[in-house]
Protein backbone atom coordinates (compact mmCIF):
# COMPACT_ATOMS: atom_id res chain seq x y z
CA UNK A 1 0.00 0.00 0.00
CA UNK A 2 1.56 3.28 -1.14
CA UNK A 3 1.28 6.26 1.99
CA UNK A 4 1.98 9.99 1.72
CA UNK A 5 2.30 11.96 4.83
CA UNK A 6 2.01 15.39 5.27
CA UNK A 7 5.86 15.49 5.84
CA UNK A 8 5.93 14.06 2.20
CA UNK A 9 3.86 17.13 1.17
CA UNK A 10 5.62 19.67 3.38
CA UNK A 11 9.11 18.77 1.19
CA UNK A 12 7.37 18.63 -2.33
CA UNK A 13 6.01 21.93 -1.66
CA UNK A 14 8.38 23.27 -0.07
CA UNK A 15 5.98 24.69 2.54
CA UNK A 16 6.37 26.05 5.90
CA UNK A 17 4.65 24.79 9.27
CA UNK A 18 3.83 27.17 11.53
CA UNK A 19 2.11 24.77 14.24
CA UNK A 20 1.15 21.94 15.42
CA UNK A 21 4.50 19.94 14.46
CA UNK A 22 3.51 16.53 16.57
CA UNK A 23 1.44 16.08 13.81
CA UNK A 24 3.51 15.76 10.55
CA UNK A 25 3.64 11.73 10.16
CA UNK A 26 0.01 11.54 9.77
CA UNK A 27 -0.84 9.75 6.59
CA UNK A 28 -2.95 11.03 3.93
CA UNK A 29 -5.46 8.77 2.29
CA UNK A 30 -7.52 10.48 -0.05
CA UNK A 31 -6.82 12.66 -3.13
CA UNK A 32 -9.66 14.71 -2.68
CA UNK A 33 -9.00 18.29 -1.21
CA UNK A 34 -11.35 20.06 1.21
CA UNK A 35 -12.23 23.73 1.39
CA UNK A 36 -13.97 24.24 4.54
CA UNK A 37 -16.09 27.00 3.98
CA UNK A 38 -19.62 25.65 5.36
CA UNK A 39 -17.73 24.74 7.93
CA UNK A 40 -16.13 28.16 9.28
CA UNK A 41 -19.96 28.78 9.14
CA UNK A 42 -20.59 26.33 11.24
CA UNK A 43 -22.11 23.46 9.63
CA UNK A 44 -19.58 20.23 10.47
CA UNK A 45 -22.55 17.59 9.63
CA UNK A 46 -20.54 16.55 6.85
CA UNK A 47 -16.87 17.40 7.65
CA UNK A 48 -14.61 15.16 5.50
CA UNK A 49 -12.38 15.47 8.06
CA UNK A 50 -9.99 13.13 6.51
CA UNK A 51 -8.83 15.05 3.85
CA UNK A 52 -6.54 17.57 3.37
CA UNK A 53 -7.77 21.24 4.37
CA UNK A 54 -7.35 24.56 2.34
CA UNK A 55 -8.33 27.72 3.37
CA UNK A 56 -8.00 30.36 0.91
CA UNK A 57 -8.61 34.04 1.12
CA UNK A 58 -12.38 33.56 1.02
CA UNK A 59 -12.36 30.98 4.28
CA UNK A 60 -9.82 33.47 6.30
CA UNK A 61 -11.67 37.04 5.28
CA UNK A 62 -14.64 34.86 6.21
CA UNK A 63 -13.57 33.78 9.77
CA UNK A 64 -12.41 37.39 10.38
CA UNK A 65 -16.28 38.38 10.64
CA UNK A 66 -16.87 35.46 13.03
CA UNK A 67 -18.21 37.01 16.73
CA UNK A 68 -14.83 36.41 18.61
CA UNK A 69 -17.29 33.75 20.96
CA UNK A 70 -17.73 31.02 18.05
CA UNK A 71 -13.80 31.49 16.57
CA UNK A 72 -12.13 29.20 18.72
CA UNK A 73 -15.07 26.60 18.75
CA UNK A 74 -15.03 26.40 15.01
CA UNK A 75 -11.32 26.02 14.64
CA UNK A 76 -11.09 23.30 17.52
CA UNK A 77 -13.75 21.43 15.28
CA UNK A 78 -11.80 22.06 12.06
CA UNK A 79 -9.03 20.25 13.62
CA UNK A 80 -10.01 16.82 13.98
CA UNK A 81 -8.26 13.64 15.11
CA UNK A 82 -7.83 12.29 11.56
CA UNK A 83 -7.31 15.81 9.67
CA UNK A 84 -3.86 15.56 7.71
CA UNK A 85 -2.99 18.98 7.60
CA UNK A 86 -4.37 22.36 7.09
CA UNK A 87 -3.01 24.87 4.88
CA UNK A 88 -3.43 28.29 4.01
CA UNK A 89 -2.50 29.95 0.49
CA UNK A 90 -0.88 33.18 -0.39
CA UNK A 91 1.18 33.62 2.90
CA UNK A 92 -1.72 34.44 4.60
CA UNK A 93 -1.03 34.88 8.43
CA UNK A 94 -2.65 32.24 10.27
CA UNK A 95 -5.35 33.12 13.04
CA UNK A 96 -4.41 32.70 16.51
CA UNK A 97 -7.07 30.82 17.24
CA UNK A 98 -6.68 27.81 14.49
CA UNK A 99 -2.71 27.61 16.17
CA UNK A 100 -4.07 27.16 19.50
CA UNK A 101 -6.28 24.51 18.39
CA UNK A 102 -3.97 22.72 15.97
CA UNK A 103 -1.42 22.40 18.75
CA UNK A 104 -3.94 20.93 20.87
CA UNK A 105 -4.64 18.20 18.61
CA UNK A 106 -1.44 18.20 16.71
CA UNK A 107 -2.85 18.95 12.82
CA UNK A 108 -0.31 20.35 11.27
CA UNK A 109 -0.88 24.22 10.07
CA UNK A 110 0.89 24.85 6.77
CA UNK A 111 1.78 27.88 4.87
CA UNK A 112 1.99 27.88 0.87
CA UNK A 113 2.97 31.08 -0.98
CA UNK A 114 1.01 29.89 -3.83
CA UNK A 115 -2.78 31.53 -4.83
CA UNK A 116 -5.34 28.52 -3.74
CA UNK A 117 -6.50 27.52 -6.90
CA UNK A 118 -3.22 26.60 -8.35
CA UNK A 119 -2.35 25.16 -5.17
CA UNK A 120 -5.10 23.50 -4.92
CA UNK A 121 -4.56 21.40 -8.42
CA UNK A 122 -1.13 21.06 -8.06
CA UNK A 123 -1.69 19.34 -4.69
CA UNK A 124 -4.30 17.48 -6.14
CA UNK A 125 -2.53 16.24 -9.25
CA UNK A 126 0.56 15.21 -6.62
CA UNK A 127 -1.92 13.17 -4.83
CA UNK A 128 -3.39 11.42 -7.07
CA UNK A 129 -0.43 10.04 -8.77
CA UNK A 130 0.98 8.87 -5.34
CA UNK A 131 -1.78 7.46 -4.09
CA UNK A 132 -2.71 5.71 -7.62
CA UNK A 133 -3.25 1.94 -7.44
CA UNK A 134 -0.20 -0.09 -8.34
CA UNK A 135 1.26 -3.70 -9.56
CA UNK A 136 4.32 -5.43 -10.26
CA UNK A 137 4.37 -7.73 -13.73
CA UNK A 138 7.27 -10.14 -14.89
CA UNK A 139 7.48 -8.47 -17.90
CA UNK A 140 10.10 -5.95 -20.45
CA UNK A 141 8.79 -2.70 -21.15
CA UNK A 142 10.08 -0.63 -24.02
CA UNK A 143 9.48 2.33 -26.16
CA UNK A 144 9.25 1.54 -29.59
CA UNK A 145 8.67 4.75 -32.08
CA UNK A 146 6.64 6.50 -28.89
CA UNK A 147 4.60 2.84 -28.21
CA UNK A 148 5.10 1.62 -24.90
CA UNK A 149 5.33 -1.98 -25.68
CA UNK A 150 4.81 -4.30 -22.69
CA UNK A 151 7.03 -7.81 -23.45
CA UNK A 152 5.31 -10.68 -21.87
CA UNK A 153 6.03 -14.16 -22.14
CA UNK A 154 7.79 -17.13 -19.75
CA UNK A 155 11.19 -17.04 -18.75
CA UNK A 156 13.61 -18.11 -21.47
CA UNK A 157 11.34 -16.99 -24.08
CA UNK A 158 13.96 -14.55 -25.09
CA UNK A 159 12.17 -11.03 -23.63
CA UNK A 160 15.51 -9.55 -22.64
CA UNK A 161 17.32 -10.67 -25.75
CA UNK A 162 14.64 -9.34 -28.12
CA UNK A 163 14.71 -5.67 -25.82
CA UNK A 164 18.34 -5.83 -26.83
CA UNK A 165 18.02 -6.01 -30.15
CA UNK A 166 15.05 -3.21 -30.17
CA UNK A 167 17.47 -1.12 -27.84
CA UNK A 168 20.56 -1.80 -30.77
CA UNK A 169 17.87 -0.82 -33.05
CA UNK A 170 17.65 2.82 -31.42
CA UNK A 171 14.20 2.19 -29.25
CA UNK A 172 14.36 2.67 -25.56
CA UNK A 173 14.82 0.35 -22.60
CA UNK A 174 12.31 1.06 -19.72
CA UNK A 175 12.73 -1.87 -17.92
CA UNK A 176 13.76 -5.46 -17.84
CA UNK A 177 12.18 -8.42 -15.65
CA UNK A 178 10.15 -6.59 -13.47
CA UNK A 179 7.84 -3.92 -14.58
CA UNK A 180 5.95 -1.46 -11.69
CA UNK A 181 2.88 -0.36 -12.97
CA UNK A 182 0.27 2.94 -11.63
CA UNK A 183 -2.65 3.73 -12.75
CA UNK A 184 -2.31 7.28 -12.99
CA UNK A 185 -5.82 7.94 -14.03
CA UNK A 186 -8.50 5.93 -16.11
CA UNK A 187 -6.95 4.18 -18.96
CA UNK A 188 -3.37 5.43 -17.98
CA UNK A 189 -0.85 3.27 -16.99
CA UNK A 190 2.47 4.18 -16.70
CA UNK A 191 5.46 1.58 -16.60
CA UNK A 192 8.71 2.01 -14.95
CA UNK A 193 11.69 -0.02 -13.01
CA UNK A 194 11.87 -0.54 -9.67
CA UNK A 195 14.83 1.73 -8.60
CA UNK A 196 16.88 -0.96 -7.94
CA UNK A 197 16.83 -2.64 -11.38
CA UNK A 198 17.07 0.83 -13.54
CA UNK A 199 18.85 0.41 -17.13
CA UNK A 200 20.04 -2.91 -16.14
CA UNK A 201 19.06 -6.19 -18.78
CA UNK A 202 20.39 -9.62 -17.86
CA UNK A 203 21.57 -11.45 -20.88
CA UNK A 204 22.17 -15.60 -20.52
CA UNK A 205 25.70 -15.75 -21.46
CA UNK A 206 26.63 -12.33 -20.59
CA UNK A 207 25.46 -11.39 -17.30
CA UNK A 208 23.94 -8.28 -15.93
CA UNK A 209 24.79 -5.35 -18.45
CA UNK A 210 24.06 -1.13 -17.87
CA UNK A 211 22.04 -0.06 -20.87
CA UNK A 212 22.66 3.68 -20.05
CA UNK A 213 26.25 2.83 -19.92
CA UNK A 214 26.52 0.87 -22.63
CA UNK A 215 24.66 2.63 -25.47
CA UNK A 216 24.01 6.11 -23.89
CA UNK A 217 21.09 8.08 -22.69
CA UNK A 218 18.97 8.31 -25.69
CA UNK A 219 18.82 4.38 -25.07
CA UNK A 220 16.98 4.95 -22.28
CA UNK A 221 13.22 5.52 -20.26
CA UNK A 222 12.72 6.21 -16.71
CA UNK A 223 8.88 5.70 -17.19
CA UNK A 224 6.39 5.47 -19.73
CA UNK A 225 2.75 4.86 -20.71
CA UNK A 226 2.16 1.47 -21.69
CA UNK A 227 -0.07 0.97 -24.72
CA UNK A 228 0.70 -2.01 -26.23
CA UNK A 229 0.91 -5.70 -24.67
CA UNK A 230 3.10 -8.34 -26.98
CA UNK A 231 2.91 -11.61 -25.76
CA UNK A 232 5.80 -14.21 -26.49
CA UNK A 233 5.20 -18.01 -26.86
CA UNK A 234 6.90 -20.83 -28.09
CA UNK A 235 5.68 -22.10 -31.38
CA UNK A 236 2.76 -24.80 -30.60
CA UNK A 237 1.57 -26.28 -33.92
CA UNK A 238 -1.86 -26.99 -32.56
CA UNK A 239 -2.60 -23.41 -31.54
CA UNK A 240 -4.37 -21.34 -33.96
CA UNK A 241 -2.66 -17.72 -34.05
CA UNK A 242 -4.24 -14.18 -35.59
CA UNK A 243 -3.75 -14.77 -39.20
CA UNK A 244 -6.04 -11.44 -40.23
CA UNK A 245 -5.74 -8.94 -37.45
CA UNK A 246 -9.46 -7.58 -37.86
CA UNK A 247 -9.87 -8.78 -34.08
CA UNK A 248 -8.11 -7.71 -30.91
CA UNK A 249 -7.44 -9.56 -28.08
CA UNK A 250 -7.60 -7.90 -25.08
CA UNK A 251 -6.24 -7.68 -21.52
CA UNK A 252 -6.55 -5.99 -18.40
CA UNK A 253 -4.28 -4.53 -16.14
CA UNK A 254 -5.40 -3.11 -13.25
CA UNK A 255 -8.51 -1.15 -14.31
CA UNK A 256 -7.07 -0.81 -17.36
CA UNK A 257 -8.03 -2.13 -21.12
CA UNK A 258 -4.68 -3.27 -23.51
CA UNK A 259 -4.81 -4.30 -26.72
CA UNK A 260 -2.58 -7.42 -26.70
CA UNK A 261 -1.15 -9.40 -29.25
CA UNK A 262 0.29 -13.36 -28.90
CA UNK A 263 3.62 -13.80 -31.23
CA UNK A 264 4.65 -17.25 -31.72
CA UNK A 265 8.30 -17.62 -31.44
CA UNK A 266 10.53 -20.37 -33.58
CA UNK A 267 13.83 -20.48 -34.92
CA UNK A 268 14.44 -18.45 -38.11
CA UNK A 269 11.45 -15.71 -37.11
CA UNK A 270 13.57 -12.50 -36.10
CA UNK A 271 10.96 -11.35 -33.09
CA UNK A 272 12.74 -8.05 -32.72
CA UNK A 273 11.55 -6.49 -36.15
CA UNK A 274 7.89 -8.52 -35.49
CA UNK A 275 7.29 -6.48 -32.35
CA UNK A 276 8.84 -3.14 -34.34
CA UNK A 277 6.18 -3.44 -36.98
CA UNK A 278 3.33 -4.07 -34.30
CA UNK A 279 3.92 -1.09 -32.53
CA UNK A 280 3.90 0.98 -36.05
CA UNK A 281 1.02 -1.10 -37.23
CA UNK A 282 -0.48 -0.49 -34.03
CA UNK A 283 0.12 4.01 -34.31
CA UNK A 284 -1.23 3.22 -37.96
CA UNK A 285 -4.84 1.80 -36.60
CA UNK A 286 -4.90 4.67 -34.03
CA UNK A 287 -4.36 7.31 -37.17
CA UNK A 288 -7.18 5.40 -38.94
CA UNK A 289 -5.15 3.13 -41.35
CA UNK A 290 -6.47 -0.90 -40.73
CA UNK A 291 -4.73 -2.48 -43.19
CA UNK A 292 -7.06 -5.96 -42.24
CA UNK A 293 -9.84 -4.08 -42.51
CA UNK A 294 -9.56 -2.30 -45.44
CA UNK A 295 -8.47 -5.02 -47.52
CA UNK A 296 -11.71 -7.38 -45.76
CA UNK A 297 -14.42 -4.64 -47.20
CA UNK A 298 -12.39 -4.96 -50.62
CA UNK A 299 -12.89 -8.46 -50.47
CA UNK A 300 -15.83 -8.66 -48.95
CA UNK A 301 -17.43 -6.23 -52.83
CA UNK A 302 -15.17 -8.23 -55.00
CA UNK A 303 -17.02 -11.49 -53.16
CA UNK A 304 -20.39 -9.70 -53.27
CA UNK A 305 -20.32 -8.89 -57.53
CA UNK A 306 -18.70 -12.19 -58.31
CA UNK A 307 -21.96 -13.49 -56.45
CA UNK A 308 -24.31 -11.50 -58.85
CA UNK A 309 -22.13 -12.33 -61.91
CA UNK A 310 -22.88 -16.04 -60.79
CA UNK A 311 -26.76 -15.51 -60.72
CA UNK A 312 -26.64 -14.51 -64.72
CA UNK A 313 -25.37 -18.23 -65.39
CA UNK B 1 -4.53 -38.00 -55.44
CA UNK B 2 -8.37 -37.05 -54.50
CA UNK B 3 -10.44 -34.63 -55.71
CA UNK B 4 -13.78 -33.60 -55.14
CA UNK B 5 -15.93 -30.92 -56.78
CA UNK B 6 -18.24 -28.61 -54.14
CA UNK B 7 -20.73 -25.79 -54.21
CA UNK B 8 -20.08 -23.14 -52.18
CA UNK B 9 -22.70 -22.62 -49.71
CA UNK B 10 -21.48 -20.39 -46.80
CA UNK B 11 -23.93 -17.65 -46.84
CA UNK B 12 -21.55 -14.76 -48.18
CA UNK B 13 -18.95 -16.44 -49.32
CA UNK B 14 -15.10 -17.12 -48.38
CA UNK B 15 -15.14 -13.57 -46.48
CA UNK B 16 -12.01 -13.26 -44.36
CA UNK B 17 -12.12 -14.70 -41.46
CA UNK B 18 -14.02 -17.77 -43.04
CA UNK B 19 -10.95 -17.59 -45.08
CA UNK B 20 -8.94 -17.79 -42.05
CA UNK B 21 -10.76 -20.71 -40.73
CA UNK B 22 -10.80 -22.70 -44.35
CA UNK B 23 -6.92 -22.20 -43.79
CA UNK B 24 -6.77 -23.02 -40.51
CA UNK B 25 -8.54 -26.72 -41.21
CA UNK B 26 -6.46 -27.24 -44.26
CA UNK B 27 -3.35 -26.90 -42.13
CA UNK B 28 -4.70 -29.64 -39.85
CA UNK B 29 -3.62 -32.74 -42.53
CA UNK B 30 -0.03 -33.16 -43.74
CA UNK B 31 -1.36 -33.75 -47.68
CA UNK B 32 -0.63 -31.01 -49.96
CA UNK B 33 -4.13 -29.55 -50.06
CA UNK B 34 -5.16 -26.97 -53.14
CA UNK B 35 -8.21 -25.26 -54.23
CA UNK B 36 -9.44 -24.67 -57.82
CA UNK B 37 -11.47 -21.98 -59.17
CA UNK B 38 -11.83 -21.22 -62.97
CA UNK B 39 -8.51 -22.79 -63.79
CA UNK B 40 -6.61 -20.87 -60.91
CA UNK B 41 -5.24 -23.64 -58.51
CA UNK B 42 -4.30 -22.06 -55.09
CA UNK B 43 -2.58 -24.00 -52.25
CA UNK B 44 -5.25 -24.35 -49.66
CA UNK B 45 -2.86 -23.92 -46.79
CA UNK B 46 -2.32 -20.63 -47.71
CA UNK B 47 -4.69 -17.71 -46.55
CA UNK B 48 -3.55 -14.92 -49.11
CA UNK B 49 -4.14 -17.56 -52.07
CA UNK B 50 -7.20 -18.20 -51.42
CA UNK B 51 -8.40 -14.87 -50.23
CA UNK B 52 -7.29 -13.92 -53.59
CA UNK B 53 -9.97 -15.67 -55.57
CA UNK B 54 -13.15 -13.60 -53.90
CA UNK B 55 -15.09 -17.00 -53.31
CA UNK B 56 -18.76 -15.67 -53.57
CA UNK B 57 -21.96 -18.09 -52.56
CA UNK B 58 -22.58 -20.50 -55.09
CA UNK B 59 -19.35 -20.55 -56.96
CA UNK B 60 -18.83 -24.02 -57.84
CA UNK B 61 -14.54 -24.93 -56.59
CA UNK B 62 -12.69 -28.29 -56.97
CA UNK B 63 -10.74 -29.33 -53.99
CA UNK B 64 -7.45 -31.43 -54.68
CA UNK B 65 -5.48 -33.40 -52.09
CA UNK B 66 -2.29 -35.37 -52.31
CA UNK B 67 -1.06 -37.44 -49.60
CA UNK B 68 -1.50 -40.07 -46.48
CA UNK B 69 -4.24 -38.36 -45.36
CA UNK B 70 -6.08 -36.49 -48.43
CA UNK B 71 -9.28 -38.43 -48.35
CA UNK B 72 -9.49 -37.09 -44.96
CA UNK B 73 -8.60 -33.48 -45.73
CA UNK B 74 -11.08 -33.12 -48.79
CA UNK B 75 -13.95 -34.62 -46.98
CA UNK B 76 -13.21 -31.98 -43.74
CA UNK B 77 -13.10 -29.08 -46.48
CA UNK B 78 -15.73 -30.20 -48.13
CA UNK B 79 -18.19 -30.31 -45.23
CA UNK B 80 -16.97 -27.06 -44.29
CA UNK B 81 -17.70 -25.10 -47.57
CA UNK B 82 -21.07 -26.84 -48.02
CA UNK B 83 -22.30 -25.35 -44.80
CA UNK B 84 -24.71 -22.66 -44.77
CA UNK B 85 -23.55 -20.47 -42.62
Amino acid sequence: MVQVTTRDVIEKFNLQIISGHEGIGRYITMSDISRPGLEMAGYFTHYPANRVQLLGKTELSFFEMLPESVKSERMRLLCARNTPAIIISRNMEVPKELIEASNENHVPVLVSKQTTTHFSSRLTNYLESELAPTTAIHGVLVDIYGIGVLILGKSGVGKSETALELVKKGHRLVADDSVEIRQESENMIIGSPPPLLEHLLEIRGIGIINIMTLFGASAIRPYKRITLVVELEIWDPDKVYDRLGLDEEKMKIIDTELTKLTIPVQPGRNVSVIIEVAAMNYRLKKMGVNAAEEFSRRLDAVIASNGEMDDFK
Amino acid sequence: MVENQVEVKLKSGLQARQAALFVQQANRYKSDVFLEKDNKKVNAKSIMGIMSLAIARGTQVTLIAAGDDAEKAVAALTEFIEQED
